[in-house]
């Protein structure tokens, strides 16, 4: 298994004079990828000086030959530019939400921040989200003033990445129950299925969001078909409104559905592995009366959940 | 040939990269198309559309696997949790052989997600070619590692990147995905001549070929794989088919995508080469072994 670096803005090492060994070929790449990771200029270009001072040029030609058209400067900076172009540019795909509430300078900004503390431990670019919620908690300066919304967006982004190629496992059946003793039956939940309680309604801005991105894109085209403008209006910033909404997925389509807080507190019970009883306990009224009122409620509830596959078997 | 060992003893033709864009044509209209590669890192999932798609690709076409992200030339150890996930994928694809780069891309386990270039050294092909035994040994499949195309040269280099390529391959006794582009693109920023390089890889081992389109900028090329295949990329893909014989081909288009039939029609342009060598009868390629530059 890979060793986890000590410090993820990693000091750019010296290169070796010989690759004659493992330990030499392993400092070689930590030399090159100290260059290649550091952040660019505002131009896009490769910094002038490395983190600790040194002259990038001089590290660089310690690395690379130059040849008649480009220094060893020039050679690295082409790696360089694409490594920051390549994450940025799927973070920046990934996150359409949180862009539209930092806007995309502060955004990049902050992104370039994020992966600089936390750059990719991941295969696939696919994860390279999965520690933004950590980092904007660590670094509230990056979203004030709307922290909170950022931090629901974030939560919201990611859950949609997991829903998109999460597992999923048989689906319940009702003849599943068959032979179970009615009060220690426990559900289970599909793994891709995202429960979500958040304190801005983050889902209808985000359709908002991705209606005015379609827009101004014109159809779903790889060839922009015009220059992107920002005539389209901008998305109002939602009101703080407490709500539940579950991320799921049927036919490789994504949507969401906003659920009752009880609702919702069952389902969080039910994937906690609580007995179905207990599950129903945790967000129903205890009144007797008032459970009387509720049962249409939660049969029509467990009715839909099915009918959208939410519940699995359990192992 | 090229039905070898490398190749898993098969004998494919012309085949196209799986992209997402094509997805909705490929599943209604059923082309037919020889066999498709996937880039192992989009399914290498738990669930979800990418595995869906997959199954109903496979369901009617051949598949086989390419991947970006083993790093062979990496100094890290391989992670075992990444072999587990492609190990299971090969045995949904059943891929007949599995491809990745000759190239490193991942430090102290993080990732950089590019192809960077390797130092051309003894011990680097040392260490590359025990990563690709280790992989091969825990996927019990044949590999293929590609060669990248690069922007830069280091000075502790001792070989010639094709010197490198053989070196790597003898010892790992594993097959090249020879990409006609990337050879193409490299000697224009390296100065050397492609046809040196064709010329002088092993090429009983060359599984598979690809070819792709790329970008001329005013002092290098860049492989952007958003073109049309070039005219001089062609002329070293009919050189690299006489001398390897008819090897599996793929068309990469992985940018600014066009229609499925666009991208079709482009890969089939390779049956005039195809053709041409197979009228020429061309014997398959001799087993060569391998002269050390040292």
């Amino acid at each position: 298994m890979a060793a986890k670096s000590k410090d993820s803005k990693a000091a750019v090492t010296k290169a070796p004079a010989r690759v004659d060994s493992t330990r030499a070929l392993a400092a070689l790449q930590r030399a090159m990828w100290g260059l290649v990771s550091q952040p660019l200029t505002a131009a896009n270009r490769m910094k002038p000086r490395t983190r600790d001072g040194r002259s990038t040029a001089a590290a660089a030609a310690e690395i690379a030959k130059p040849n008649d058209r480009l220094t060893s400067f020039e050679r690295l900076e082409i790696y360089n530019r694409m490594y920051w172009f390549r994450v940025l540019d799927s973070l920046y795909e990934d996150c359409p939400g949180l862009r539209a509430v930092l806007g995309d300078a502060k955004f990049m900004r902050m992104a370039e921040a994020y992966l600089q503390k936390y750059p990719s431990r991941s295969f696939t670019l696919r994860n390279l989200p999965s520690r933004l919620e950590k980092f904007l908690r660590e670094e509230p300066k990056w979203t004030r003033p709307h922290t909170a919304l950022c931090l629901d967006l974030v939560r919201f982004e990611w859950a949609q990445v997991e829903v998109y190629d999460g597992g999923a496992k048989p689906l319940f059946r009702v003849e599943d129950l068959a032979g179970i003793n009615p009060a220690k039956v426990r559900l289970a939940l599909q793994p891709y299925l995202q429960l979500l309680q958040l304190d801005y309604p983050v889902d209808d801005f985000l359709i908002a969001i991705k209606k005015r991105e379609a827009l101004l894109r014109g159809d779903a085209s790889n060839a922009p078909t015009r220059v992107r403008t920002s005539k389209a209006s901008k998305v109002p910033l939602p009101r703080r409104e407490k709500c539940a909404v579950a991320v799921h997925r049927m036919d490789g389509r994504i949507y969401f559905k906003r659920l009752e807080p009880a609702a919702c507190k069952v389902l969080l019970a039910i994937r906690a592995g609580k007995p179905l009883a207990q599950a129903l306990a945790a967000g129903l009224p205890r009144a007797k009366s008032k459970q009387l009122e509720w049962a249409g409620k939660v049969q029509s509830w467990f009715c839909t959940w099915m009918q959208l596959g939410w519940f699995c078997r359990r192992e | 040939m090229p039905a070898n060992p490398y190749n898993g003893f098969t004998d494919y033709g012309i085949g196209l990269g799986l992209r997402v864009p094509h997805y909705d044509h490929i599943l209604s209209e059923k082309p037919t198309v020889d066999w498709f590669e996937i880039i192992s890192e989009t399914f290498m999932v738990d669930g979800g559309r990418p595995l869906e798609v997959l199954d109903r690709i496979l369901a009617q076409y051949r598949v086989v696997q390419h991947g970006v992200s083993l790093y062979f030339g990496s100094a890290d150890d391989p992670d075992r949790a990444h072999l587990k996930k492609l190990k299971a994928l090969t045995k949904r694809t059943k891929t007949p052989w599995l491809s990745d780069h000759l190239c490193w891309g991942s430090v102290d386990g993080t990732y950089s997600h590019d192809l960077l270039p390797m130092p051309y050294t003894f011990a680097a092909a040392k260490r590359t070619a025990e990563k690709i035994r280790m992989v091969r040994d825990y996927l019990e499949l044949p590999i293929a590692v590609e060669n990248v195309s690069s922007y830069t040269e280091f000075h502790v280099s001792e070989m010639t990147e094709w010197e490198f390529l053989a070196e790597v391959v003898e010892l790992a006794d594993c097959g090249i995905l020879l990409d006609v582009n990337n050879i193409y693109v490299s000697s224009k920023n390296h100065g050397f001549d492609p046809y040196d390089y064709v010329n002088n890889v092993p090429h009983h081992r060359v599984a598979q070929m690809h070819i792709a389109g790329h970008t001329k900028f005013e002092k290098y090329i860049l492989d952007t794989h958003d073109h049309p295949v070039l005219d001089p990329v062609w002329k070293l893909y009919a050189h690299a088919i006489k001398l390897c014989g008819v090897t599996a081909t793929l068309l990469e288009w992985d940018d600014k995508i066009p229609s499925f039939q666009e991208v079709h029609d482009e890969a089939l342009k390779a049956n005039q080469f195809i053709t041409e060598a197979r009228e020429a009868k061309i014997p398959a390629p001799k087993k060569t072994s391998r002269v050390r530059v040292r």
